[in-house]
């Protein structure tokens, strides 16, 4: 009997966020392979912020006479048919990616976000119009309508934020949505309505901080999505506009000169392949310690 | 269910007048007067005009957009700005290559996608899972445009096994053919493979831990029957609802590997028609893919009913 009192006694003490708390970093750090893949992407940030101090070269000088050489002491992982430095160019090459798969990220999740509550929350023929909407959008293969938007907007980098960001809307507009719903008809979303709170206030206040967990790992297995449809835009030659150092361009120029010099395509692809399973492992481990089915097996 | 079939076909008219209304919209964005681009920069004012005038771009927008609407309704998609082609001619002619691709690609997904998921599952923890959990974690991040750089590189270059590029008609020469699409499909069907042995995995380990499972298998039902009959079948469901998505992603994903490749497709005719800004092309070209990928979900919504018995329309 006092054993089982004083077991009870520390648990009693501990308070219930701080257990949830704790159960998140169990289970998001549990895999070595998790912290890998956050070392990863924090690596990827701190290169394409300090791009500038690390690149051993200009990314963009032109130097014919150096045009496809190998990897070499000078040029660590060689040059392109222009002579710029391959391995400069993936350092900048970063930012672009790092920056579109933030950025349309950002926009698809605001916008889908609103869509999404405002159609859960309302119904009726505002919720009809709205996602009827979502799926003629999902009728459009994300890539191919990110083409179009983008042949519409034209090519660099903001156009390129905003046409992969509308093809990912629909995904955060059908999930919030979804979220909507299953809180919509809860015990305090009625309380707020009944204490007379306005429907905007009660949305933002009530319905929306209870529908954000998966959104948070929705995004973040979004950003490798992003990233690919951006090396894809790219590899095209309808993303970031040359000269500008993108991966999936760099993997196109390469394309042509793929039997004398392979890297030029290899290296940037795999840049791409490696932060996209990083971006990947991370938001599957987010998901696992966010998921409340798993809560308690883990 | 003959009313629930009849209630998602008019579901589905309805997504599609959105996708039209989409695509329109799109195109509207497009920069350049198309009379300019039509004429050429030699054309003088009048002749600007009276063709605007005759394509009807003067009209208010919607009166154009119900104009083009009543034209699709009669299966006109407009002429060529570049070549002065019919566009639905066009695209038919190239449908059929990306069509065949992209099913070939799908019929591989199930082929192994489906068995490698049940395998992973049933062997749960052991050597076997792990790697196809690498796997298909690894495939899934995989930019099919690279792997198929990756593969003209090792497999065309290096080996010298399959042709580097191109597409042969099966009529023509059918081995030829073969030869040509070996890549192209199993390229394509990389990223959906993976989706899909994964999700087989995690459905079948739902499944697997159901009592009627456990009925089964203490009834003395042999394994293999318990897995394919019992395990399987329920677990189809979610896996037909991603095959559904699939075939989009694969119409998507098959305008780049038609680049690579240097497949005639209805991908290459899309891309093209961007670069050319022939914006009669890309409408058509979106529009056809949108209502391809609406009719596949409407199959599969329908097909639900004869995997799973218990599911009630009305």
């Amino acid at each position: 009997m006092e054993t089982a009192t004083k077991s009870a006694a520390p648990l009693a003490a501990v308070p219930p966020k701080t257990n949830e708390f704790r159960r998140f970093v169990r289970v998001m750090f549990s895999r070595k392979v998790v912290i890998i893949s956050l070392l990863v992407l924090v690596g990827l940030v701190l290169v394409a912020l300090f791009a500038p101090y690390i690149a051993p070269h200009d990314p963009y000088k032109q130097n014919l006479r150096d045009a496809l050489q190998q990897p070499s002491g000078k040029y660590l992982l060689g040059t392109d048919q222009l002579g710029r430095d391959i391995l400069s160019r993936i350092i900048y090459g970063s930012r672009a990616s790092l920056m579109v798969g933030f950025a349309s990220v950002a926009f698809a999740g605001a916008v889908g976000v609103a869509l999404g509550l405002i159609a859960g929350y309302f119904g009726g023929i505002v919720d009809t119009i709205i996602m009827r909407l979502m799926d003629a959008t999902l009728s459009i293969p994300s890539i191919i309508l990110a083409l179009s938007l983008g042949a519409a907007l034209g090519g660099g980098l903001k156009n390129v934020i905003v046409a992969l960001g509308i093809s990912l809307i629909p995904t955060y507009a059908r999930l919030m949505r979804g979220q909507v719903l299953s809180v919509r008809r809860s015990d305090y979303v009625l309380a707020g309505e009944i204490s007379g709170a306005r429907s905007f206030f009660n949305m933002l206040v009530h319905v929306l901080p209870n529908c954000v967990s998966p959104i948070i790992v929705l995004v973040t297995l979004n950003l490798g999505t992003a990233i690919l449809a951006e090396a894809a835009l790219s590899f095209l030659g309808l993303g970031v506009s040359p000269p500008q150092a993108a991966w999936g361009s760099m993997i196109n120029d390469g394309y042509n000169y793929l039997a004398r010099h392979p890297i030029m395509s290899i290296a940037p692809g795999a840049c791409i392949v490696i932060v996209v399973m990083a971006f990947n492992i991370v938001g599957d481990a987010l998901r696992d310690a966010l998921d409340p089915k798993l809560r308690g097996s883990l | 269910m003959g009313t629930y079939i009849l209630r998602r076909l008019l579901l589905t008219l309805v997504v599609l007048f959105f996708v039209t209304l989409i695509v329109f919209l799109i195109m509207q964005m497009l920069p350049g007067d198309p009379a300019l681009i039509m004429l050429g920069s030699d054309a003088t004012k009048e002749q600007l005009e009276m063709l605007r005038e005759e394509l009807g771009l003067n009209d208010p927008i919607l009166v154009q957009y119900f104009h083009w609407l009543g034209n699709v309704f009669q299966g006109d998609l407009g002429t060529t700005i570049n070549h002065k082609e019919d566009v639905a001619k066009l695209i038919f002619s190239r449908l059929p290559i990306t069509l065949s691709i992209g099913i070939l690609a799908l019929c591989v997904t199930v082929l192994i996608g489906v068995p490698l998921g049940v395998l992973a599952a049933v062997k749960r923890g052991t050597f076997i899972d792990s790697v196809v959990v690498v796997f298909t974690n690894f495939a899934v991040a995989l930019p099919n445009f690279w792997l198929a750089v990756l593969g003209v590189y090792f497999i065309s270059i290096k080996l010298g096994w399959l042709p580097v590029q191109g597409f042969v008609p099966p009529s023509e020469n059918f081995a030829k053919s073969v030869q040509h699409l070996i890549m192209p499909v199993l390229i394509l069907s990389t990223s959906s493979l993976a989706s899909v042995t994964r999700q087989t995995r995690s459905s079948m380990l739902e499944v697997i831990r159901q009592d009627y499972i456990r009925t089964a298998r203490s009834k003395g039902v042999m394994e293999r029957m318990v897995i394919l009959k019992h395990a399987l079948r329920n677990a189809l469901i979610p896996i037909i609802t991603l095959l559904g998505l699939q075939l989009g992603h694969v119409v998507g994903m098959s305008v780049l590997i038609e680049q690579v490749f240097n497949i005639p497709g209805l991908g290459r005719l899309l891309v093209s028609a961007i670069f050319q800004k022939d914006f009669v092309i890309v409408q058509g070209c979106v529009l056809v893919i949108a209502c391809i990928v609406a009719i596949a979900n409407l199959i599969v919504d329908i097909l639900y009913r004869y995997v799973d018995p218990r599911i009630q329309y009305e």
